[in-house]
């Protein structure tokens, strides 16, 4: 029988439904997170403690903290996320919650960006309490630079986390899953976190964003290629 | 003649081949005005850097090929190309510092090429790992088929990102616009040096092909 080729209301209607499933499925994840709140609060704890060790991991006297404080940043949001991407699909082992999913009517677009959007979140709340603990820590002047700063944030993150959450979901089925994630990521990590402590170096240093526009070029295109790579290929790493 | 067979030739021409390209490197190829005697590891050097990053490309190519078709043989030949690429980039590793002693005065400096090698030789091993730590072996397949493609999309990304900083490294010599800047005695020893380096990627991805082909015929699920 010839298909009905789909009009474009039929279309949209069906990019609603992909990002209406993916929204169940992050609500899922988010309200098990803040009901138990073990893993936030873990996280935060951790992202405050990376803070600290860097305090007295460097030479306040050779070393100008407004150096160093991009790579402070940087180094302390990648290994946060790093523990929330670990955890992403983990949950979905126990009582194979992740067959329950899959058979599901979700479509597999709608799992991975549903997984992904938790992800963000997480590592997004994460990222508004290391943030200002950063700032107090440091004495790091944020203030007139905080719109583009969160806007780089934003920008770095979506990227790695989109291809962390391709690897979580591939990770937990293999042996030594923690370890397993970290050696896989890390090399995908050098982009954004090239590109995002550049940015941050000279928005502290009061530069405009014209001077770094290769940058964030660089990071759109990333985020760009890899969500849409990642989305392609995530059903290929659940599936049967 | 079987696979093991014709990949033990390949890799035996291939041998005798790079003796040859010692000895014409050597030999009958003039010392560098500016290097000196130092330059003459490039002939082993960029053919090895070349051999890795057709590795690279083709575990890539294979990856998706294997996704589209879910023929083992993709599979097979990738995992051969990640092992055997593996060896090329510690080769390429281990040269490169032992040139840039001497003329750049540092074992080590993060410019552009430096750094993509490096991250070419992580993602090897990261692939390795993760065929090692899948049990099943369409599973394996499968997630390493994805790390494959998402491995060669890297690679652009991360040159370009290390390419905005400033980059230390000799500009294209022979791969540029205008006509290779090279006397021709020095081109002839680098390319046939490409030829051989390309022919012992050959000899011995085959023979690691035929052994991963052996291994599961005999029912062992490590490939």
């Amino acid at each position: 029988m010839p298909r009905r080729s789909p009009t474009s209301t039929d279309g949209r209607s069906h990019v609603n439904d992909v990002l209406r499933h993916a929204w169940t499925v992050a609500r899922k994840d988010l309200v098990l997170e803040f009901r138990t709140r073990t893993a936030f609060l873990s996280a935060v704890v951790f992202t405050a403690l990376v803070l600290t060790v860097f305090n007295f991991g460097r030479d306040p006297t050779a070393v100008a903290t407004v150096d160093l404080a991009p790579s402070i940043l940087w180094v302390t949001f990648s290994f946060a996320a790093m523990l929330a991407l670990n955890r992403a699909f983990q949950l979905e082992l126990e009582n194979q919650a992740l067959e329950g999913l899959l058979v599901s009517p979700l479509s597999r677009t709608s799992l991975y960006w549903g997984k992904l959007l938790a992800n963000l979140v997480f590592v997004a709340v994460v990222e508004a309490v290391g943030l200002p603990l950063f700032v107090l820590f440091f004495d790091v002047p944020v203030g007139r630079v905080l719109v583009p700063l969160i806007g780089v944030i934003a920008l770095a993150t979506i990227g790695f986390v989109a291809v962390g959450t391709l690897f979580s979901a591939m990770v937990i089925r293999t042996r030594f899953a923690e370890l397993m994630l970290p050696v896989l990521l890390l090399p995908f990590l050098i982009p954004p976190l090239t590109g995002a402590v550049q940015v941050t170096a000279k928005l502290l240093a009061g530069r405009p964003l014209s001077e770094v526009e290769g940058w964030l070029k660089l990071l759109a295109a990333y985020d760009i290629v890899f969500v849409a790579l990642a989305t392609l290929l995530f059903p290929t790493t659940v599936d049967e | 003649m079987n696979l093991v067979h014709r990949g033990r030739w390949i890799t035996l021409l291939g041998l005798v081949l790079l003796a040859l390209v010692y000895v014409r490197a050597l030999a009958f190829t003039p010392v560098e005005r500016f290097q000196g005697p130092a330059q003459k590891i490039f002939y082993v050097h960029v053919p090895a850097a070349w051999s890795a990053m057709l590795a690279m490309g083709l575990v890539g190519v294979c990856s998706i090929l294997y996704l589209m078709l879910k023929d083992a043989r993709f599979d097979r030949f990738a995992a051969a190309s990640a092992e055997v690429g593996t060896a090329f980039s510690l080769v390429m590793l281990t040269t490169g510092p032992i040139w840039a002693k001497p003329i750049w005065g540092t074992w080590w400096t993060w410019d552009a090429r430096l750094t993509l090698t490096l991250f070419l030789f992580f993602l090897f091993i990261g692939y390795l790992l993760l065929r090692g730590a899948v049990g099943d072996p369409g599973l394996r397949a499968r997630y390493s088929a994805v790390l494959g493609i998402c491995g060669l999309l890297l690679l652009p990304f991360i040159h370009l990102s290390v390419y905005l900083f400033r980059t230390l490294h000799p500009e294209p010599i022979v791969l540029k616009p205008s006509s290779p800047s090279l006397p021709e005695s020095m081109l002839t020893t680098l390319l046939f040096s490409f030829g051989v380096f390309t022919l012992l990627y050959l000899g011995f991805v085959i023979q690691r092909y035929a052994l991963s082909l052996l291994q599961e015929e005999r029912g062992g699920s490590h490939g």
